[in-house]
């Protein structure tokens, strides 16, 4: 047909992976500012002002990796889970656990000195987030219950709670009734390491290579690749299965507890219901896009921060509404995905006899 | 093929360096706003943005703005890039942009700030609002005339003094005219989410309830009164265009009276830092026209008591009021402070539900 066939490669493409990338990124791009042409706005000059509100200025950027840390993290914990084929999407629910968590704990020691109160937030925003991730890796093994089900209803009762203590017991007395806890001491802020960026993004690099690590180098990591390729095979070699689920879902729980965690101290300063703001779900995107894999992670999170701090130049120059930034998100999720088709099979054109 | 795809990325580099920023000229004054929903064709953001319109066609005014901007840390950048681009005023539209544009103003001394909704105040940055609870008093009344179950309900988006202050207004408005009535109140716990507000005003409906308030950010509780056939008011701009046969009226903002004066005083150089609550004499807000259905006699009725309330010889918010457990919280001959209105939150009497 057509005079083309399909083939399957022998090998996936290894650096040919990239250059499909670039392909699909610029079709997304040539897409969008097609749709804005249409609109009636220059498209050209759109997608620079995108590039200039995102990456072009170091205020920019720092826009962007600020943005970027909080998905990073959340991200990273998703794509563990979806290595071990356990489809968490609970992320955005255990990062307001997170939140939770690392509140109580500033409201009450906030005469703590910072390093009794620093430690203690990280462990009970890790701890929090993780018992919010097990609760649905125990449901599943134990109860047979769909992960996909008890995750996503965990998310909106993990929101409602944070949304219970700051519209009840934790609301600041001084704020003519408004829902938010007291600004938090300066020893349980996280500070600026350079520039605006804090030094949550050590956190970040910190997680990323000890998650790297762990899943090349142990005993574990190997356990849970295997256990996501066939299950059953990974019974039969006596692996702990249901443990391993167990393990995974808590590594998440714990990663987003600390993306919530670092987005109240860092960048709210006090708990909010604004903390919760989706990165649970833009996780999802980035982990598919990156294949799990979390180099990748680092630069698809950096990729579809960019993209919403850009589009607001975009709206502020050119007015566009500001939807288009979903639609820009799904263009280049869709492209793509479906690029990677190319990684495994090539279009070879068919010999008649 | 390859050559082509080669030549047509040059030649995309190009322009695409060839184009530079669009610089404004350096005299205009350059005002943003900031939006918390999408501008769409109804709702809160899209009264503001009617405000920002009629502050564009000002002589040497142009305007900016940023919609759909979630409150916290998006709001700092927003803002902050606003200021850094250079914009004069600056206006942020919902509450929670308070924290972050008084982070923002710190920085950008010689930027005006102007916050709705709020209460946090520098020597840059005003807090403003308008007195809704006028208008919300004025629409209790149409709706305490028009109600036959005695059951009016409220779609409430959060528990918060604003909407408290409002359901209270509307729910003294409603038991003026009709003292059996009561106001069932629900939170749907979003500021614009069209299917869950719709939502929220069926269930309302199907507890008896056959007139429909709102504070939300979008007509979906109007369309629901419509299909059920049951009548609704309206909020922030005139809702009649989405329910015609279900809208009875709306409290709506009007920005235009207040957003030109503001600038016009930056721009004398006369701007100071306030706390700015404007009402229905100052024509900030306002009832909409009233829908066919609503009697000659009720529509006078209400024209006479806005005429009273603007020109300050009747007060919404007059003892003795009580709360919903009957204790007096505004005793006899006294009328509730601004104070007190700021961080109203508790219920009146006559409203149903939970103030949490």
């Amino acid at each position: 047909m057509l005079g083309f066939t399909i083939e399957k490669r022998q090998e996936p493409l290894k650096w040919g992976s990239f250059f499909i990338f670039l392909v699909a990124l610029v079709f997304s791009l040539g897409v969008s500012a097609l749709l804005l042409a249409i609109q009636g706005k220059p498209p050209f000059e759109a997608m620079y002002l995108l590039w200039d509100g995102a990456f072009a200025h170091d205020w920019a950027l720092e826009d962007t990796i600020l943005k970027a840390i909080p998905i990073f993290l959340c991200s990273l914990g998703v794509a563990v889970c979806f290595r071990m084929q356990i489809w968490n999407i609970g992320a955005e629910g255990q990062y307001a656990l997170g939140a939770v968590g690392a509140t109580w704990v500033v409201l009450s020691m906030p005469e703590a000195p910072v390093w009794v109160i620093m430690p203690l937030m990280f462990v009970a925003a890790a701890a929090f987030g993780a018992i919010w991730a097990i609760i649905p890796a125990l449901l599943r093994e134990k109860m047979g219950l769909n992960e996909i089900i008890s995750t996503l209803m965990l998310n909106y009762i993990g929101i409602l709670f944070l949304e219970f203590l700051v519209y009840g017991a934790w609301k600041d007395p001084a704020s003519f009734g408004f829902p938010m806890t007291i600004m938090f001491p300066d020893t349980a802020v996280i500070g600026e390491l350079f520039g605006r960026i804090h030094w949550g993004i050590l956190v970040c690099a910190g997680a990323g290579i000890a998650l790297t690590i762990f899943l090349k180098h142990t005993r574990l990591g190997f356990e849970i690749m295997v256990s996501g390729e066939n299950p059953r095979a990974a019974r039969y070699a006596r692996m702990p299965y249901s443990a391993l689920v167990v393990l995974v879902m808590g590594v998440c729980g714990a990663l987003a507890g600390w993306a919530g965690l670092i987005e109240t101290s860092a960048t709210l300063n006090r708990l909010q219901p604004t903390v919760v703001v989706g990165y649970g779900f833009t996780a999802i995107v980035v982990a598919w896009l990156a294949r799990l894999r979390i180099t990748s992670i680092a630069g698809y999170s950096i990729l579809l921060a960019g993209l919403r701090v850009g589009v607001e130049n975009l709206q502020l120059e050119l007015q566009v509404p500001a939807s288009f930034t979903g639609i820009m998100q799904g263009l280049i999720l869709l492209s793509v995905l479906a690029g990677q088709f190319f990684n495994w099979y090539s279009f070879q054109r068919s010999k008649r006899g | 093929m390859r050559k082509l795809v080669g030549i047509a990325l040059l030649a995309a580099m190009v322009a695409v360096a060839g184009f530079g920023t669009t610089v404004a000229q350096a005299k205009d004054l350059k005002v943003g706003f900031v939006y918390v929903s999408p501008i769409g064709d109804a709702g809160y953001s899209y009264a503001h943005d009617l405000g920002r319109q009629s502050v564009a066609k000002m002589d040497g005014v142009k305007t900016f703005y940023v919609e759909s901007v979630p409150e916290g840390a998006d709001a700092t950048r927003v803002v902050n890039n606003m200021a850094r681009k250079g914009d004069d005023v600056i206006f942020g539209t919902s509450f929670g942009y308070m924290d972050p544009m008084l982070k923002v103003a710190k920085k950008f001394p010689n930027t005006t700030f102007m916050h709705c909704s709020g209460y946090k105040t520098a020597p840059n940055m005003s807090a403003y609002f308008g007195r809704m609870y006028q208008a919300r008093y004025l629409a209790g009344l149409v709706a305490g005339s028009m109600t036959k179950s005695n059951i009016i309900g409220y779609a409430g988006a959060f528990p918060i003094p604003e909407v408290k202050r409002g359901i209270n207004a509307f729910t003294l408005g409603v038991r003026a005219v009709n003292p059996k009535a009561k106001v069932h109140v629900v939170w749907t716990k979003t500021w614009y989410d069209p299917a869950t507000e719709k939502e929220a005003a069926k269930s309302l409906i199907d507890i008896g309830a056959d007139v429909i308030a709102q504070h939300q950010d979008s007509p979906g509780p109007q369309e629901a009164a419509q299909e059920a056939g049951v009548y609704s008011i309206g909020y922030n701009s005139d809702m009649s265009a989405f329910a015609p046969k279900a809208h009875l009226t709306s409290a709506i903002w009007n920005w235009s009276a207040f957003y030109p004066v503001v600038i016009e005083k930056v721009k004398k150089g006369e701007w100071k830092a306030d706390n700015y609550w404007w009402g229905l004499s100052e024509g900030v807000v306002d009832l909409a026209p009233f829908g066919d259905m609503v009697p000659k006699k009720v529509q006078d009725m209400v024209n006479a008591r806005k005429a009273e309330i603007k020109n300050g010889t009747f007060k919404v918010f007059a003892g003795p009021i009580k709360d919903q457990s009957g204790k007096v919280r505004i005793k006899k001959g006294e009328v509730a402070s601004d104070k007190m209105l700021t961080g109203m939150d508790w219920f009146v009497e006559g409203v149903e539900g939970s103030n949490q």
